[in-house]
């Protein structure tokens, strides 16, 4: 049920970004998807690849700090609400969003969202018991 | 109990040894012969040593007693680059069988001279080292220290096969194959610089190693950079084994200057062969023992290349007690910190290695790091630059911003300063040699 994201360490200068796109096209790797979390002075990179061992591997080796975290992928109804419902599955149980952002794709007209909880298993228990569709790796990425 | 003043504190006769538990008014005669002798074959041989004897107007016949060391000049690492390669050299290159050369951090490195007399010297003083460590016949010794140019490998090489010990020239590097030799090859003691081997430690850690249930290391000598107290006891409660402190420098001789023993208080000089003095470092007149100062060292016996009052930069201080282990070498403290590296910010001398101990206090290992000292209308700033590592890393703003801030509050305990953090990407700060650039002053650069 999780996937695997991976975070990269990023000084906020011109250039930081794209350098870092590129080593991964270089590779071959394909982003999913990405987020950008930053402050005045540096970002934090978060995203999803079908590949995240082989990005891991291609960003530590071009000298880039990395951290691998398990999100999951949520599929959220794109209509007013939509969203809520699937929160209220967490509330009664005291479990919090630490981040959430859009996944590239959709699913049957409804939005796919990448989220980290502070106690994953217990959501993704809580989640799937309310019926939330919780994706797979294959799902998202394929076999 | 009565314990032979000749034996170490396990009973152990080495008669390399025998010299650290020498009479101490026997010990300065001989120091006194050897200075004469040192400063003869210097004023004759060495053009630098001899003018800057006539400009001060001392002859090699005014050295009367070892105080007199006071009456000759000073020499200095910038001596031996303007120098460079050989002139310092008092022995003809027919009667030098080894060249070592330095890293400079910048320009020229500085060749040093050896004749097979000042090898042979080398050998016993590196034996001297080891057996101060608890080395001897027996252990397999992974030596990790750089082979080649640099005197660590090849200097400690000698003296550890000459005590019977079994050696793998190893070098520096390759970290999953350092462990798997330390391994598989059964090692029970290895030499290294202290930062080398605490990441050395994490690398077993991550290969889930545990050094006292898949290791036979009992013991390290490490040296070649300051470290502090606090990586001393990182390196002995992560891994069970006993860690000592070793003091050397390629001007000198190369390691086999001073030695930490058993005791682990202080690092014994071997005074037969180096003469100590710790002087104020800017009226460069002598401290009293016990007080911090610079370490200048003459060498004694030293042939192809002598010195004389050569100014380490190394600050530390002479123990005047006597050590327990019964050796009477007199003993320096631990160097952590060196002279030229120090600098003062906004009234306050403060040391790298200060912000050192504070980065290690937060992380386990020292991550890259650079002091940058810029001037903001007339105040001094302090920034410190922290490379961030796959360890430090975490998918949370909040959690980087905590360990920015848990930086800077631990320079702040140490240093009582307030410092900028900024956390960079790895492999920013430059590198010079492998190692970073530990201080950039930008206050004179004019704003």
């Amino acid at each position: 049920m999780k996937i695997r994201q991976l975070s990269v360490f990023l000084e906020n200068r011109p250039g930081r970004l794209a350098a870092l796109c590129q080593t991964l096209s270089e590779s071959g790797v394909n982003l999913s998807t990405l987020t950008l979390a930053e402050t005045g002075e540096f970002g934090l990179l978060r995203l999803v690849t079908p590949e995240p061992d082989k990005a891991k591997q291609v960003l530590v080796a071009a000298g880039y700090a990395v951290t691998t975290t398990e999100v999951v992928a949520l599929q959220v109804p794109d209509r007013p609400g939509g969203l809520a419902s699937v929160l209220a599955a967490l509330e009664p149980k005291g479990i919090s969003v630490e981040y959430m952002y859009a996944f590239s794709m959709r699913a049957g007209g409804d939005a796919v969202m990448v989220f980290r909880f502070d106690d994953m298993d217990r959501a993704i228990e809580a989640l799937q018991a309310a019926g939330v569709n919780v994706f797979r790796p294959v799902d998202l990425f394929g076999g | 109990m009565i314990r032979n003043l000749w034996n170490d504190l396990n009973g152990t006769f080495f008669p390399e040894s025998a010299l650290d538990y020498m009479p101490v008014e026997r010990l300065r005669e001989v120091q006194l012969q050897r200075l004469r002798a040192v400063t003869s074959l210097a004023y004759e041989r060495v053009p630098l040593f001899r003018e800057r004897m006539d400009a001060r107007g001392a002859k090699p016949a005014d050295v009367q007693k070892l105080e007199d060391v006071r009456l000759l000049p000073f020499s200095t690492k910038a001596d031996l680059r303007d120098t460079y390669p050989y002139g310092l050299f008092a022995a003809p290159m027919s009667e030098v069988v080894r060249l070592h050369a330095s890293s400079g951090t910048t320009g020229k490195p500085i060749v040093v001279g050896y004749t097979a007399q000042d090898m042979e010297v080398w050998k016993q003083v590196i034996m001297r080292t080891l057996y101060c460590a608890g080395y001897g016949r027996g252990d397999i010794v992974q030596n990790m220290f750089g082979y080649g140019l640099f005197t660590g490998g090849l200097g400690l090489h000698g003296g550890l096969e000459s005590i019977g010990a079994t050696v793998i020239p190893i070098s520096g590097g390759n970290s999953e194959r350092q462990i798997m030799v330390m391994k598989d090859f059964g090692v029970t003691a290895v030499c290294s610089t202290p930062s080398y081997f605490i990441h050395l430690v994490e690398i077993a850690g991550k290969l889930g190693i545990d050094f006292r249930r898949d290791l036979k290391v009992k013991r390290g000598v490490f040296g070649a950079e300051p470290w502090t107290d606090e990586m001393r006891r990182y390196i002995e409660s992560a891994t069970g084994i006993k860690a000592y402190d070793i003091y050397g420098l390629s001007e000198i001789i190369g390691p086999g200057v001073a030695a930490e023993c058993a005791c682990q208080d202080g690092l014994h000089i071997f005074e037969d062969h180096f003469l100590m003095e710790i002087v104020d470092t800017t009226t460069l007149e002598p401290v009293p023992d016990g007080q911090e100062g610079e370490l200048v060292i003459t060498t004694l016996s030293k042939q192809a290349m002598p010195v004389i009052r050569y100014r380490t930069r190394d600050i530390t201080s002479i123990s005047t007690a006597r050590c327990a282990c019964g050796r009477s070498i007199r003993r320096i403290q631990r160097i952590s910190r060196r002279s030229d590296d120090m600098f003062i910010i906004r009234g306050v001398n403060v040391f790298p290695s200060q912000i050192e101990t504070a980065l290690l206090k937060t992380e386990a290992s020292l991550p890259h790091y650079q002091i940058v000292l810029t001037r903001k209308s007339g105040l001094d700033q302090m920034e410190v630059r922290v490379e961030v590592t796959g360890e430090m890393m975490s998918d949370r703003m909040s959690k980087m911003e905590e360990l920015q801030r848990r930086f800077a509050r631990s320079i702040e305990q140490i240093t009582g300063l307030h410092t900028e953090v900024t956390l960079v990407q790895p492999g920013t700060i430059p590198r010079s040699e492998g190692k970073a650039k530990r201080l950039l002053d930008k206050r004179n650069e004019g704003n």
